[in-house]
């Protein structure tokens, strides 16, 4: 029999059982057996872990007080970080100049969050202003020497302060040094393509330990005496230079993706190679390597500890310190707990980021 | 070429002359000895075989790809390394592809501006008015907002088309615009490149549609294994075919 539909079949709502909060429930916690046990043994576990860890980081624990005497409860004691904060945040970096890095910091901040939040008006400007100016600004801030600045010199810089100078610091010149590598990488230019290749798998090929005890240890024997260059710039460099190289492949992982008619589109249009690159190639390439970007970020911001190996105090080796002072031993877990929580806010902070990144710039194209 | 050679061709009206040119795909020899002259207001159709060459051809003249042997001229200029000749070339010739390739992290008005402002230095609002009024003939206007992706392969196809024109091309190349699209869509495509062609654009077309053949074309080449087996104009080339070759293929697709 031949079938002749005369008028469109009415849509009609899915069945009960499959949406809200029920259907929720016994489609991804209770769909099996095996399901329901593990729930509900994840249920126990969270149950015995969670409230005394709250417990002893909060309801149970001191917060005033300035000796180690004023801890008398079970829970942790945060006296011990409060008394130390100053240092913990500024290493030994002379308590008159600490406006000086709150400045610096304030003013990055701000200009950050005008980049990172959408519409504030005048992007370029201040994009311009953070990446041409800023970097001189801060010298002057945090080194000093000019200005009627005094100089502060960089043995004295520490804990998170440093970690932070580390970390932006490698960010802010990994990135362009990576992409231009990636380019490199890729180019059809025999030259520009080997100088890129030895670069990246010179530095991918060592170990960052290695790279930093070079820097510290061995650098300085093959430089004249009266040429040596600071020990926190020689580290920067070769957080730098290293970071560049895995960003270069994460970059170039991302070029790769890229469809080849699309730069045949920017070339048939008229448009010179870099301003393909700039305009065509690179935003979606990078858009498509926002995961990789911010996991290399992640990666950087956490290994600048590294850099307490070669006697330079970031957060965790001005903490450390903190353990030995005679007055406060035996806090070593409320320590580390502050650390670990100062690292994870930050790095928590950059996964949203970026993910808030990758919604933004989905423009509906499947891939 | 010398000054009185290119003056002689500009009034001849010749928009496009190879000679003699020869391609290898490493020791594949894709374009044996091509010599085609393309006069100003011409609608010239390739068409052929699957891997003839056909596309290689036309993405020779605006250097997409490059040829080994012999001369490609466009608009009086020869295409060689020089960088400055190249970019001159491809200013002045549109191209639109099978796979669409716009832009899609740009919305259909920034892919229209894009060159005009970074190519030709206009300003933003001279290449908005441009492009919004390549967009209204090709109808898609009310599309300007949206993005490459929200659109059906038919609107992107059309949004391509308006932004190869939004170059002002004297010459303008499509590669397969069709061959990519829903049966339903390929309509909306070949109606805008009919208006173009009525208008008097010079077009060189690689495509199979042959309807679209009999309207607009003055020539008809064909190809088969990179050559020019046959060039005619279009209604005898499909009612009095005079190669073997060109029998097979007409009546593989008719």
């Amino acid at each position: 029999m031949a079938v002749l539909v005369t008028s469109p079949s009415p849509s009609l709502p899915p069945p009960a059982n499959s949406v809200g909060v029920v259907g929720w429930l016994r489609q991804n916690l209770f769909s099996s057996a095996l399901n329901s046990i593990f729930t509900l043994a994840g249920l126990y576990l969270l149950y015995s872990l969670i409230p005394p860890a709250i417990n002893w980081a909060l309801f149970q624990a001191d917060w005033v007080g300035t000796t180690k005497e004023a801890c008398t409860s079970d829970g942790a004691c945060w006296v011990f970080v409060g008394v130390r904060i100053k240092q913990f945040l500024f290493g030994f970096y002379p308590a008159s100049e600490y406006w000086r890095v709150v400045t610096a910091f304030s003013l990055i901040g701000v200009l950050v969050a005008w980049l990172l939040i959408d519409r504030t008006p005048k992007k370029g400007l201040v994009g311009g202003f953070t990446i041409l100016c800023y970097p001189i600004i801060a010298y002057y801030l945090f080194y000093g020497g000019a200005f009627g600045l005094p100089v502060v010199e960089t043995y004295k810089w520490g804990g998170l302060m440093l970690t932070l100078i580390l970390a932006t610091t490698g960010m802010f010149f990994s990135f362009p040094i990576g992409i231009i590598l990636a380019l490199g990488r890729r180019s059809s230019m025999p030259i520009a393509k080997s100088i890129s290749v030895v670069f990246i798998e010179f530095w991918r090929g060592v170990p960052l330990i290695t790279v930093l005890f070079m820097s510290s240890v061995m650098l300085p024997m093959f430089i004249p005496e009266n040429m040596q260059i600071d020990k926190l710039l020689r580290a920067m460099i070769g957080i730098i230079f290293f970071q560049s190289a895995y960003m270069a492949e994460v970059v170039r992982g991302g070029l790769q993706a890229i469809p080849r008619g699309q730069l045949e589109a920017a070339e048939a249009l008229g448009l010179s190679y870099w301003k393909s690159m700039v305009f065509i190639i690179l935003p979606q390439a990078l858009k498509l390597v926002i995961p990789g970007i911010v996991n290399t970020f992640i990666a950087l911001f956490k290994d600048t500890t590294l850099v307490l190996i070669i006697g330079l105090f970031d957060l965790l080796a001005v903490v450390q310190a903190a353990f030995a002072d005679p007055k406060w031993l035996g806090f070593s877990v409320e320590g580390y707990v502050f650390v670990a929580s100062v690292y994870w806010v930050s790095c928590f902070s950059m996964s949203r980021y970026s993910q808030h990144l990758e919604k933004k710039l989905h423009t509906g194209h499947a891939r | 070429m010398t000054a009185t050679q290119t003056q002689q061709m500009a009034s001849d009206g010749v928009m496009v002359e190879l000679r003699n040119v020869n391609k290898w795909y490493g020791d594949f020899h894709v374009l044996k000895n091509i010599n085609l002259k393309v006069t100003k207001g011409e609608r010239i159709i390739i068409c052929g075989p699957s891997g003839c060459g056909k596309s290689t051809l036309i993405r020779c003249m605006n250097r997409l790809e490059e040829h080994q042997k012999g001369d490609i001229i466009v608009s009086g200029i020869t295409l060689d390394d020089d960088l400055k000749n190249i970019d001159t070339v491809r200013r002045d010739i549109g191209m639109v592809f099978q796979q669409f390739n716009l832009f899609p992290h740009l919305s259909v008005m920034e892919n229209c501006c894009l060159a005009p402002i970074w190519v030709q230095k206009k300003s933003r609002k001279e290449a908005t008015a441009i492009a919004m009024q390549y967009l209204e003939r090709v109808q898609i206007a009310d599309q300007a907002d949206k993005f490459p992706g929200q659109l059906s392969g038919g609107q992107q196809q059309r949004v391509a088309i308006a932004r190869s024109l939004c170059m002002n091309p004297s010459i303008m190349l499509f590669d397969e615009p069709t061959s990519a699209l829903d049966p339903e869509m390929i309509k909306e495509v070949l109606d805008v490149m009919v208006d173009l062609a009525r208008e008097g654009m010079t077009m060189l077309c690689v495509t199979h549609e042959m309807g679209f053949a009999k309207t607009v074309a003055n020539r008809v080449l064909f190809m088969d294994a990179g050559e020019i087996i046959e060039e005619n104009e279009p209604n005898e080339f499909f009612d009095n075919p005079q190669s073997d070759r060109t029998k097979l293929f007409l009546s593989q697709i008719l």
